[in-house]
């Protein structure tokens, strides 16, 4: 495995190791990503794409880094790619639709969740939440209960007088961090933006 | 021959253990509600649309199935087309996306209709409580029978569709069906004499 | 915008000339509703047709988005068990198992060898399960009820063993990071093997009522090919890969859990139909019955959970009601989750849907700070809107129905 990783770390020059638990990993600048990929499909056998995802790394820079998982079917093994993402306002990457059809769906959720934005992709539209959703879900700053919008259905939320809003957090999963003084770490629900002592938000 | 005087005013349905009257005395004729015999029928013969989410539908599947058959009580004829349905169960996590088509599922269903919010997800949003779930399927439709668990046993499925029957067993229906304002639903009704 | 011509429609011949003339329709869209008895959940699929073939099919997902990976950042690893059983919810057990060993990868923690025996029962039975209803709803999906009832009396079978296993019917919640909730109870085992003696002639029933059927064969026989490109270029996996004579199955090519130590053959199909997916799923119960007899067959003694992961997987009750560091080391674990150390994690496993795979990442603590779930439905319906056009309006039903996705892990 670390032979493998070696031999890829030499062929292509611009790449880094990356610390990993488990898997080879690398990190890759976004200028040379395509052909790396390219590359890394026709000769070093890794023809399936896994995974297309994202980390928010909330207040580090650079912020959002795109994660790629390649299997080889052949050798049996896993590569997994980090790029990071040079804007933080509007990140965007390439888009690999062109060499892995599966990437198609897998960026559309990413662009969906996170809200990077991928360039060349056949149709960029979000796939989980419905097409007029405001936000992006994933992003740190969400917060979990949600924020109020209408549905979105008009006619529906006209009769029923519902619309999308925050999930009550009281009571929420108790978990309690394991920094600071055991007096100040009660076990509490880690999103606190609805409860008994804070008013609904609505943004 | 054992001759039971049956009280004229007595609703037949609820004593039908204690029904007996002598054909030969008074012929194939019995004298009760008109309540009694539409809510016999209508109790007996619950057609479910099963609005089958997530694994609470598998549940629903089972109970559909021959260890647990539902099949006793009339209700195996799952009928997905809402036309030929008449009570919607809600079986599974309902999210904001699909709020939308469980909402005209439902008005596109005839009266008299009925709802099941089966399992903690339909009741309240269960154990998902985030930006996409809906708290609760009674945000959107009126809901008639609450069921709980994660996924509610099929037997837990099966008492809560007896209490819907006792429920329907109870209704007012010849003053809904005989009334002059026709598109009345039963919620309004409902509604209207504060239940 | 239409026009209309007057034909008067007398003889076949007749109606044959019209067409040749160039007689063109418009397209009609139909919308496969999220709400519909084919679709296997809540899919909706946006169609246009020609006649009774489809030219265009774009599915729309999103209708079981529940939010999970945005929920598991925010409670603990153990916390985050009863979620993934939600995934997948025909083979709940899969799931639990291939969570717990994406946590431990990414601690470096080895469960000894009897919790990793009971692991493979529980992957295993899941897949029984599994394959069966997928069996039993494509049958029923072709017209075929018997199948239907035939398996989900087997499933009920199943359903009492996990209940006596886990204490749950399905969503069972099994594992905990660092082993299981629970050690098999007595004579579950034998049980398990009668239930195998049982599964195996329904099995038969079922092939001479489906495999040989003139009307079956028909209706799935070169319906919904998916060429080998095809498959490793949408990214799909499990027994759909493998019917399309891809030879990758997890495990064996990355075997986990101890499975090198079992004799088992993996089933490869030769055109990638329907039939070939159906005959795949049929066969794997069989398979699968032999690895939990060999398994049973070798069943390990000892501890159910790590026991010198002290940090990770609470004590048991009756030291914590008792002794002074127990009662801490509990505290800790519930209130602050396992202590898992930073790091990122990749971790796959072969479900009976596919490859379902857990990509963590952890700054230390108990909580994740990624959590990224790879569903392998998600993956295996991107080949819908390449393979659906083309064929008649009643083979939607057939090739969803072998295709065999669960709504729960491709909405997340």
């Amino acid at each position: 495995m670390q032979l493998v990783l070696d031999d890829i770390l030499e062929k292509f020059p611009f790449l880094t190791a990356r610390d990993s638990a488990d898997h080879n990993a690398v990190n890759c600048p976004e200028d040379n990503f395509l052909e790396c990929i390219q590359q890394l499909k026709d000769q070093f056998d890794y023809d399936f794409l896994i995974d297309v995802t994202a980390i928010d790394w909330d207040v580090e820079t650079p912020r959002f880094t795109g994660i790629y998982h390649l299997f080889s079917t052949r050798k049996h093994c896993y590569l997994r790619i980090a790029v990071d993402c040079a804007d933080s306002i509007n990140p965007s990457l390439p888009s690999l639709a062109h060499i892995y059809p599966a990437a198609d769906w897998h960026e559309r959720e990413t662009y969906d969740l996170m809200g990077i934005h991928y360039s060349n992709h056949p149709d960029l539209r979000r796939i989980l939440m419905w097409d007029d959703y405001p936000y992006h879900p994933l992003r740190k700053e969400f917060p979990l209960a949600g924020i109020e919008v209408p549905l979105p259905a008009a006619d529906v939320a006209e009769r029923t007088g519902t619309q999308v809003e925050p999930a009550p957090m009281m009571g929420g999963p108790f978990v309690s961090s394991a920094d600071g003084p055991m007096s100040q770490t009660e076990p509490s629900a880690r999103d606190e933006s609805w409860t008994e002592s804070k008013t609904k938000p609505i943004v | 021959m054992d001759f039971i005087f049956v009280d004229r005013e007595t609703d037949i349905s609820m004593h039908t253990d204690k029904i007996g009257y002598d054909s030969k005395i008074e012929s194939e004729l019995i004298v009760t509600k008109a309540d009694a015999v539409i809510n016999w029928i209508r109790k007996h013969s619950v057609w479910p649309m099963p609005m089958g989410l997530a694994c609470c539908a598998i549940e629903l599947m089972a109970v559909g199935a021959s260890r647990f058959d539902i099949s006793r009580f009339g209700m195996e004829v799952m009928r997905f087309s809402p036309r030929q349905a008449d009570c919607m169960i809600v079986s599974g996590t309902v999210t904001y996306k699909m709020a939308e088509v469980v909402r005209r599922i439902y008005d596109q269903m005839a009266e008299p209709k009925w709802v099941v919010a089966m399992g903690a997800c339909a009741s309240t949003g269960g154990m998902y409580r985030s930006y996409a779930t809906l708290q609760g399927v009674d945000n959107i439709v009126p809901v008639d029978i609450y069921i709980s668990g994660c996924p509610p046993r099929p037997e837990a499925l099966l008492d809560a569709m007896m209490r819907l029957q006792d429920k329907i067993a109870n209704e007012q229906s010849s003053k809904t069906l005989l009334s002059g304002n026709r598109s009345e639903s039963a919620e309004i009704t409902a509604a209207k004499e504060g239940r | 915008m239409t026009t209309t011509k007057e034909i008067s429609i007398g003889d076949i011949n007749a109606r044959a000339q019209v067409s040749e003339e160039g007689f063109k329709g418009e397209s009609m869209s139909l919308n496969v509703g999220p709400s519909h008895p084919t679709t296997h959940g809540v899919l909706r699929l946006r169609m246009e047709l020609d006649g009774d073939i489809l030219t265009k099919c774009d599915p729309v997902l999103g209708y079981l988005h529940r939010g999970d990976e945005k929920i598991a950042e925010n409670m603990t690893y153990n916390q985050f068990v009863p979620y993934t059983d939600r995934l997948d919810y025909l083979a709940p057990l899969a799931n639990n198992v291939a969570y717990a060993m994406a946590v431990e990868k990414l601690a470096s923690l080895e469960v000894p060898e009897r919790c990793q025996a009971i692991r493979v029962l529980c992957c295993e039975l899941a897949r029984i399960s599994s394959h069966l209803l997928g069996v039993g709803v494509y049958g029923m999906d072709a017209g075929a009820w018997t199948v239907f009832m035939l398996t989900f009396t087997e499933r009920e079978k199943l359903y009492t063993l996990f209940e006596e296993l886990t204490g749950a019917r399905f969503t069972t919640s099994y594992t905990r990071i660092g082993g299981v909730a629970r050690d098999v109870p007595d004579g579950w085992l034998g049980r398990v093997l009668e239930f195998c003696k049982g599964v195996l002639p329904v099995l038969d029933t079922i092939d001479k009522l489906l495999t040989r059927n003139r009307i079956f064969m028909d209706r799935t026989v070169d319906v919904g090919v998916i060429s080998k490109e095809d498959a490793i270029a949408y990214g799909i996996t499990g027994p759909n890969l493998r019917a399309s004579g891809v030879d990758l199955d997890l495990r064996k090519d990355r075997p986990y859990l101890g499975y090198e130590k079992y004799d088992f053959e993996v089933p490869i199909g030769t055109t990638g139909d329907c039939y070939d997916r159906y005959l795949m799923r049929a066969e794997e119960v069989r398979q699968s019955v032999n690895i939990i007899r060999q398994v049973i067959g070798q069943f390990p003694e000892g501890a159910y959970y790590a026991e010198d992961a002290k940090k990770i997987y609470a004590p048991q009750k009756s030291k914590v009601l008792t002794s002074m560091e127990e009662l801490i080391q509990n505290f800790m674990i519930v209130t602050e989750g396992p202590q898992i150390p930073a790091g990122e994690v990749y971790f796959e496993a072969e479900n009976p849907k596919g490859a379902l795979g857990f990509f963590i990442v952890s700054k230390g603590g108990g909580v994740p700070y990624r959590l990224k779930i790879r569903g392998p439905s998600f993956c295996n319906l991107s080949i819908l809107s390449k393979l659906l056009p083309g064929h008649y309006l009643t083979d939607i039903t057939v090739i969803l129905g072998s295709l065999d996705f669960v709504m729960g892990e491709c909405d997340r």
